[in-house]
């Protein structure tokens, strides 16, 4: 129950202590391997996972990644023992969350497929990813308000603009756990699978995406990302632009002729 | 699962993989204090975490099956300057138990030995499967104190008579006996009270070998089918039937059926 067999290939020469890397036709999956701590964000695990990100998002031959943990538990935020004891200055200088500002740069699309607990740091991680699959058992939450703090990795941001100022409010100043039906509803997450069956549809959806022409996937995320930090203006006009470059590739002029001639295009990345 | 021992409840898991629950407050006709009610709630955990569990079988001690909440109880208790917070009570003690009984991944069976009255009755209605020995009735006795049905009988009621008599049952409060309670449907089956847990016992021992995946699936595509429309429903059908064929037991249901034997399975 508590770490899924994964039935792909291992990938990667590193040796992570944290964290399971693997390959599957060209999408990557990282599972967080900390069932122990309920996958407790450490400063350690997350060193691994962004290495692990930057590495996959350096490989031709992936396309998509999906970060998962396992039934019980997404991530269960950051380790409280370990921020106890810390000051402000301990804070400011041990600076963890710009390690976080790093997956942010990642271009290959990642999906969250998310089980059991996405608590503090565990929902804030599924909201850094750009989709997110759950399990009908999924539980997210912002809890911080509970132990006197507020989410510190993009907690109020990336909730807000998911699911709207009054919502966010609720959640994150009541610290309350929501469902993956609520999430749902409110447009957080884009599914939800029976628990035997979340990582199969993360999957499937990853591998939907790695099928498609990868310069347009990554523009596409781009310009999507975009609309979160400029104007409409601004926004539009990277848009356009970005248009515009997409007919400088090969895979564009495959794309359309195939349309053309009615039969599948075989695109190759350029 | 050896180590449980309970106030209010006699709790023991038989090698057949049946999980007995006897509420036993025989003196109270087996109603819920605060302690059944958290007792319920944790016994209804127990069995959903234990896998040697593969079914429960509940009834009651002595001549009631569950009389529903016990009025005389403390938290219920009230005086002109001080109302009780009934919401609170049925948020904590009573939606636990109907939620449990309804997602928990196994069959729950129960044999009605005697009155089952109020949140008693209720406490049938979210089993599976109901057996009633001919001592059995059923009270919704809730309009009699001027309350409002609850764990979940105006859900689970009209599901099974009928929204017709579900209204006439509710709304007079009236006591319906074991077989008026067969003939509308209330319950599968009504048996003479001597041979009643021996019935119980046996079918409960018949489902406890059965794959028990499968009626776990069962009753979440019951509870999805309940609530939506008919499109998501088949979808989640689908997924749900993508889950039981990966399992050990339909591999064995299929071989047996081309072998022309009976299946054994295990729960898998």
């Amino acid at each position: 129950m508590a770490t899924a067999p994964m039935k792909c290939e291992q990938v990667g020469t590193r040796p992570y202590d944290f964290i399971l890397a693997f390959q599957e036709d060209n999408i990557g999956i990282i599972q967080l391997n900390r069932p122990q701590k309920l996958n407790a964000i450490s400063l350690d695990l997350m060193k691994e996972l962004v290495d692990c990100l930057e590495w996959m998002d350096q490989s031709d031959d992936i396309r998509c990644i999906v970060l998962t943990g396992n039934e019980k538990a997404f991530a269960a935020g950051a380790d409280i023992e370990q921020m106890a004891k810390a000051s402000t200055v301990d804070m400011l200088l041990l600076d963890q969350f710009e390690r976080w500002d790093r997956i942010r740069k990642i271009h290959t699309p990642i999906i969250a497929a998310v089980s059991g607990y996405a608590l503090g740091g565990g929902c804030e991680l599924a909201m850094t990813c750009d989709m997110i699959v759950a399990s009908e058992t999924a539980r997210f939450g912002q809890p911080e308000v509970n132990i006197g703090v507020i989410p510190g990795a993009g907690g109020t941001q990336r909730l807000t603009r998911a699911v709207g100022k009054a919502r966010a409010m609720e959640l994150v100043l009541t610290g309350r756990m929501f469902s993956a039906e609520e999430a749902l509803d409110w447009g957080l997450i884009n599914q939800i699978a029976p628990v035997e069956l979340y990582l199969d549809t993360a999957k499937e959806l990853a591998k939907t995406i790695a099928s498609k022409p990868p310069v347009a996937v990554r523009l596409g995320k781009e310009a999507i990302m975009k609309a979160f930090d400029t104007t409409i203006e601004g926004g539009l006009d990277f848009e356009r632009k970005a248009f515009y470059l997409l007919f400088a590739s090969e895979d564009k002029q495959e794309g359309m002729n195939a349309f053309i001639e009615k039969r599948s295009p075989v695109f190759k990345g350029r | 699962m050896t180590a449980m021992t309970y106030e209010t409840l006699l709790v023991e898991l038989k090698a057949s993989g049946v999980l007995q629950v006897l509420l036993n407050r025989p003196d109270k006709l087996n109603a819920f204090n605060d302690t059944l009610s958290f007792e319920l709630i944790d016994v209804l955990k127990q069995a959903e975490k234990n896998p040697e569990v593969r079914c429960v079988l509940l009834t009651g001690a002595g001549r009631g099956f569950c009389a529903g909440q016990d009025l005389q109880s403390r938290s219920f208790s009230q005086n002109d300057s001080e109302r009780p917070h009934l919401g609170e009570s049925i948020r904590n003690r009573y939606m636990p138990i109907i939620l449990k009984l309804r997602t928990l991944e196994k069959p729950v069976v129960c044999a009605v030995n005697g009155v089952a009255a109020g949140a008693g009755a209720s406490l049938a209605l979210a089993c599976d499967y109901r057996l009633a020995s001919e001592h059995a009735s059923f009270i919704q006795s809730f309009i009699k104190v001027g309350l409002v049905p609850d764990s979940g009988a105006c859900s689970l009621l009209p599901r099974l008579v009928g929204l017709g008599r579900a209204m006439d049952l509710m709304m007079t409060g009236r006591k319906v006996s074991a077989q008026e309670a067969l003939d509308m449907g209330m319950i599968n089956q009504l048996l003479p009270s001597e041979e009643l847990m021996e019935k119980a016992m046996a079918f409960s021992q018949e489902l406890a070998s059965g794959p028990t995946k499968a009626y776990g699936l069962l009753k979440r595509a019951v509870n999805k089918a309940m609530d939506t429309d008919l499109a998501s429903y088949l979808s989640y059908e689908a997924d749900l039937q993508e889950i039981a064929g990966r399992t050990d037991d339909f591999k064995e249901g299929v071989m047996a059926f081309v072998e022309k034997r009976t299946p054994v399975f295990q729960g898998q």
